[in-house]
């Protein structure tokens, strides 16, 4: 199985489009970046705007990782739809050309051509969020330099020291994978009912659409399906750089708000990713396989 | 008829009563300025703790610059700084800077166990941004407790002094900066946080109005020249 893995690896990473995933990344987050920079101080001042009536802020808010928080929030959303470029075409990919049925003569399980495929898409998803982290954190951090992070929610702002901050977002990275990887599981899943590639990218896609704007809807009608949407849970990252706070309404260093929401949510992941996986199996070991 | 000239003389009595006062706390006033007149400059170290309801802040390490006359400049070490708007230049000076005012005798309380005289400053100028100041001074020691603003921009706001080993140069050891904070509600649209988060309970809800920042100095280093 590890000779197959090395094999879809090679497949994925050989192709031209898998690059329109990392150029697409490098060019949004440049954008954003770009904007930041030269218009950082106009930025801030209409986020703030409401904080400046009473309080006065001063300090370097549109720092490296108050910059990287803002790439992750805008895209996030959007690099689901990548992932879904790659992880949709793995069955359908080899239907459409005609490989699937004479890789099927090989003398390997369909259950570890699956795993090997699926794991192959998992390192693709994995080196999108590196090459992410790269670009989002580490650039921001040189061109913005670090400070605090001042993080507005909907009903109060958070700050964090700049010692704090880190392993936090190590943390968001390694939930993200989780949430990618079930996007590509989803993904995966619908490529095997397909023998062109369109079909399960489009169907990934607009499942993921429609999910989204059901998690991000508040109506009471969809507030009963919200925490069954595995996009409801995607967002748990952002729990990392929330804090609690003692008596007398000061932080305390190192500590979540929520770390239940991000554990709850994880899980509610992990089971997504299993039985979607599960269901791949299932339903391609079942499969007449005629191309 | 007798009894017009008697009123006359309550009234001219009440006068004397009046000015004698406006003097004698012109005077008072007069004479903090002059202790607060020996300190050239100062640098300061401290730390700052901001409990605001709608803010999650940590407590910072923070510098303070101050230049006579009126250069004051709060710096917290590495980090972002929240401070109440238009209460930036928090110290003494710079509420005695005011110079052209009418200083009136309100009476006296009790704040820490020590008897304080209240002084209502009344600034003379029109264009001032203070409306009235009231101080709390204690009169022996030459050192206001406390000193509540109202101003027409930033609204009213109190300000708490805790003396030590500095008071000698009326120079505090403890700063409360009491001052109101309006409602925060941000659209979901800037902060792209869709779920409904965390609601601030009705306790939080009352306390939101209210905002406090807490200055507490560990250190002085004064008229050395150090800026």
């Amino acid at each position: 199985m590890w000779k197959l893995f090395q094999i879809e690896l090679y497949k994925i990473f050989k192709r031209r489009r898998t690059y329109i995933a990392f150029i697409a990344i490098a060019a949004l987050i440049a954008v954003v970046q770009l904007g930041l920079k030269v218009d950082g101080k106009e930025y801030a001042a209409f986020v703030m705007a409401d904080l400046s009536n009473t309080l006065q802020i001063s300090g370097n808010i549109i720092n490296g990782y108050f910059v990287c928080y803002v790439i992750l929030q805008l895209l996030l959303v959007h690099v689901p739809l990548l992932i879904a470029l790659i992880a949709a075409d793995m069955i359908s990919g080899e239907s459409n050309m005609g490989t699937l049925r004479l890789l099927l003569t090989k003398p390997i399980s369909r259950t570890e051509f699956l795993l090997a495929k699926f794991f192959a898409s998992t390192v693709y998803t994995v080196s999108l969020l590196v090459w992410m982290a790269i670009l989002a954190l580490f650039v921001s951090m040189w061109l913005f330099g670090t400070d605090d992070m001042f993080l507005l929610k909907n009903n109060y702002a958070v700050q964090i020291e700049n010692a704090d901050i880190f392993w936090r977002y190590i943390g968001a990275f390694c939930f993200a994978a989780l949430a990618m990887t079930t996007v590509a599981s989803l993904g995966f899943f619908l490529s095997q009912f397909s023998e062109n590639s369109i079909g399960p990218i489009v169907a990934t896609m607009s499942i993921i659409i429609i999910c989204t704007i059901l998690s991000t809807m508040s109506i009471p009608i969809f507030n009963i399906i919200k925490p069954y949407l595995f996009t409801t849970h995607m967002v748990a990252w952002k729990e990392f750089f929330d804090l609690k706070v003692n008596d007398a309404n000061i932080t305390i260093k190192g500590s979540i708000q929520h770390p239940e929401k991000i554990i709850q949510s994880a899980t509610i992941l992990l089971v997504h990713i299993v039985a979607l996986i599960t269901a791949t199996i299932y339903f391609f070991n079942k499969k007449d396989i005629l191309s | 008829m007798k009894l017009l000239p008697k009123l006359f003389f309550i009234i001219w009595l009440l006068d004397i009563n009046f000015s004698t006062n406006a003097q004698d706390m012109n005077a008072l006033i007069e004479k903090i300025k002059m202790k607060l007149n020996t300190v050239n400059e100062y640098v300061a170290e401290g730390k700052m703790k901001t409990d605001i309801a709608f803010i999650k802040a940590p407590i910072g390490k923070i510098k303070v610059l101050y230049k006579k006359p009126n250069f004051f400049q709060l710096k917290r070490e590495n980090g972002i700084s929240i401070l109440p708007k238009g209460g930036v230049s928090m110290n003494i000076s710079s509420i005695m800077a005011i110079n052209n005012f009418i200083a009136l005798y309100a009476g006296e309380t009790i704040i820490d166990g020590n008897k304080v005289k209240i002084v209502k400053l009344l600034p003379t100028n029109e264009n001032s941004d203070i409306v009235l100041t009231t101080l709390f001074i204690d009169e022996p020691n030459l050192l206001i407790k406390k000193a509540i603003t109202t101003t027409n921009e930033n609204g009213t706001y109190e300000i708490s002094f805790t003396y030590g080993k500095y008071a000698n140069y009326g120079l505090p050891n403890k700063v409360i900066f009491k001052f109101n904070t309006k409602d925060y509600k941000m659209p979901k649209g800037i902060t792209l946080e869709f779920d409904d988060g965390d609601k601030p309970n009705a306790e939080q809800k009352l306390k939101s109005k209210k905002g406090k920042v807490e200055l507490t100095y560990s250190s002085y280093i004064i008229n050395k020249g150090l800026f």
